[in-house]
């Protein structure tokens, strides 16, 4: 059993969550690592937003234990940074305002007024610059495309170099072109600015191209406890090659038959894998399962 | 096939038409004024019902430019300010306790909790029914009327600030936390700024509910004001006095929904982008 260690941003022990009699996590590990690109996948309703809000902070285990960067997760804090699929950015607020917000709602006094300092202007518009959006910077957000907007949310989460970047499909509104150019634009800035991101999508290709480390979520499993309602676990994880800075890479046939096991391992209802036989193929991958799940 | 201009649901006016449209109404209501009223006029030349326009200008002329016999002030003024002072008094403290306190509800769970079945009991009590009772515990000074334009405007501008505020998505607010934001500077500094456009648009609507008790707490007890005025006048049957007064009231509402009105078209261009 790994326990987390020096390099661990995100540990997670143990931990269960239902909504009222329906339990949907079930006994989730997972350990991730700094500079780790993880993402996670798994059917529509399995659990995954559940486990991204657990993260944030936004909701509250029921049972175990969430560490992020050693300490235990709180509310939402600095600790973590989010980019959500909408509403990520203040519409009363420019695309340079919104960026500089971190910088003002950390460091200033809400009942002063908000003067930016010229270092955080610089700072803003290096983020800016990066994401291809300095043009844009005294633009409202209703006047951006949608693929622009969530560029301008990245460097709004950004700025506050957070141990962890929490990303809940934030491709999933945009149109396929668009979606596969922030797609390479994001693993380009991973790569670039040694970002540590956990990835919550439902779609699969999306998750086996973008991830250093992919995780599927599922219910469609099978374990010794009999009949129990059971919640989703962590069905597969693994380490993939990172960075391939190339969209061809999703037509190639290594990458087509990954998608395709783990589609069979994790999105069908008829195949249940014993807990015992989750391809749990990370090297930071653990389990810690209780007696009667494995007991047969 | 060609677009009709007129009939039907596929016409498209032509600019041109639509102004013509829109001033025929009021063109076919001064037409029928002034028909009746030089009728009468023609048949009894006393006749105080239907003043005829020139009656009215004399009138305008007397309230608006002569200092009164008895007082020496010019009255359309006086009782312009009166009642102006009243009324954006009233309006201006319900609106800001209304979004102090619907922002706060709409922010904060126990807060609704506790004060939400209140706001909207209170709601429904009729303002005017309550009127003698305030009269009675407040005197019927300036003090009576402005609690009365309170109390009419500020329960539904608290619930209607209350319910956008809840309509701010989540994500927002946990986005502040995650950027270091304190609760103060969630509720001041993210919230806020995004529903005082909305506030804006409340207060426009709540300003023709305002005029109404404006107008009956006058008429029940003041010296001056608008509305004192026309129920003075009243019992001489002056409607050479009344009408230009009705019609002056309904320019001051006019004007002052077109300029929050233009308000919110210049000042909040992303309210009105979300709201489409």
């Amino acid at each position: 059993m790994a326990m987390s260690n020096e390099q661990s941003i995100l540990h997670i022990e143990d931990v269960y969550k239902s909504y009222g009699d329906k339990l949907i996590l079930d006994n989730i590990d997972l350990s991730v690592n700094k500079g780790e690109f993880c993402t996670l996948v798994g059917p529509s309703g399995c659990g995954k937003s559940t486990l991204l809000r657990l993260i944030l902070g936004q909701e509250k285990a029921d049972h175990g234990a969430l560490t992020i960067n050693g300490h235990a997760a709180g509310y939402p804090d600095t600790e973590r940074g989010i980019v959500f699929q909408r509403y990520s950015l203040y519409p009363h607020l420019t695309v340079l305002e919104n960026v500089l917000l971190g910088k003002h709602l950390s460091k200033r006094r809400w009942y002063l007024p908000w003067v930016a300092s010229q270092a955080s202007k610089d700072e803003a518009m290096h983020y800016l610059d990066v994401l291809r959006l300095s043009a844009a910077a005294n633009k409202y957000p209703h006047e951006l495309s949608g693929g622009m907007q969530q560029r301008v949310a990245i460097a709004q989460a950004l700025i506050m170099k957070p141990p962890v970047l929490l990303m809940d499909e934030p491709f999933g509104a945009l149109d396929p072109d668009t979606r596969e150019e922030l797609q390479l634009f994001l693993l380009e800035l991973w790569d670039k600015e040694k970002l540590t991101i956990f990835f919550v999508t439902h779609d699969l290709e999306e998750a086996c191209f973008l991830g250093s480390r992919m995780l599927v979520l599922s219910q469609y499993y099978a374990d010794d406890r009999g009949e129990v309602a059971r919640g989703a676990k962590i069905v597969s994880d693994y380490a993939l090659p990172s960075v391939a800075l190339s969209t061809e890479i999703k037509t190639s046939s290594v990458f087509q038959e990954l998608i395709g096991s783990v589609r069979q391992q994790g999105f069908d209802p008829s195949v249940l894998q014993h807990v015992r036989d989750f391809n749990l193929e990370h090297p930071d991958s653990f389990q810690t399962l209780l007696d009667q799940e494995r007991s047969g | 096939m060609k677009t009709p201009i007129l009939f039907g649901l596929n016409a498209k006016p032509t600019p041109l038409l639509r102004v013509f449209l829109a001033v025929l109404p009021f063109a076919i209501a001064i037409a029928a004024y002034v028909s009746a009223s030089n009728a009468r006029l023609a048949e009894n030349s006393a006749d105080k019902l239907l003043p005829s326009a020139s009656q009215m200008t004399k009138a305008i002329d007397r309230a608006a430019f002569k200092e009164d016999r008895r007082t020496g002030d010019y009255l359309l003024w006086k009782d312009t300010a009166s009642s102006l002072k009243r009324l954006l008094t009233g309006v201006g403290i319900a609106a800001f306790l209304g979004l102090l306190l619907g922002l706060n509800m709409g922010l904060f769970k126990s807060l609704a909790a506790s004060l939400s079945p209140f706001i909207t009991v209170v709601s429904m009590v009729p303002p005017l029914a309550i009127l003698p009772i305030l009269f009675i515990a407040f005197g019927v000074g300036e003090f009576g009327k402005i609690v009365l334009i309170f109390l009419g405007t500020f329960p539904i501008i608290t619930r209607d600030i209350f319910l956008a505020t809840k309509k701010i998505p989540r994500e927002q607010i946990v986005k502040a936390q995650t950027l270091g934001a304190s609760e103060l500077a969630i509720v001041y500094r993210i919230v806020l700024p995004q529903i005082f456009p909305r506030l804006l648009e409340t207060v426009r609507l709540s300003l023709g509910a305002a005029w109404l008790f404006l107008i009956a707490a006058e008429a029940i007890a003041s010296t001056d004001g608008l509305g004192y005025r026309i129920f003075l006048v009243r019992r001489y049957l002056s409607m050479d006095m009344i009408i230009p007064y009705v019609i002056w009231i309904t320019c001051i509402g006019f004007f002052m929904d077109y300029l929050l009105k233009q308000l919110i078209k210049r000042k909040y261009k992303w309210y009105l982008a979300a709201e489409d």
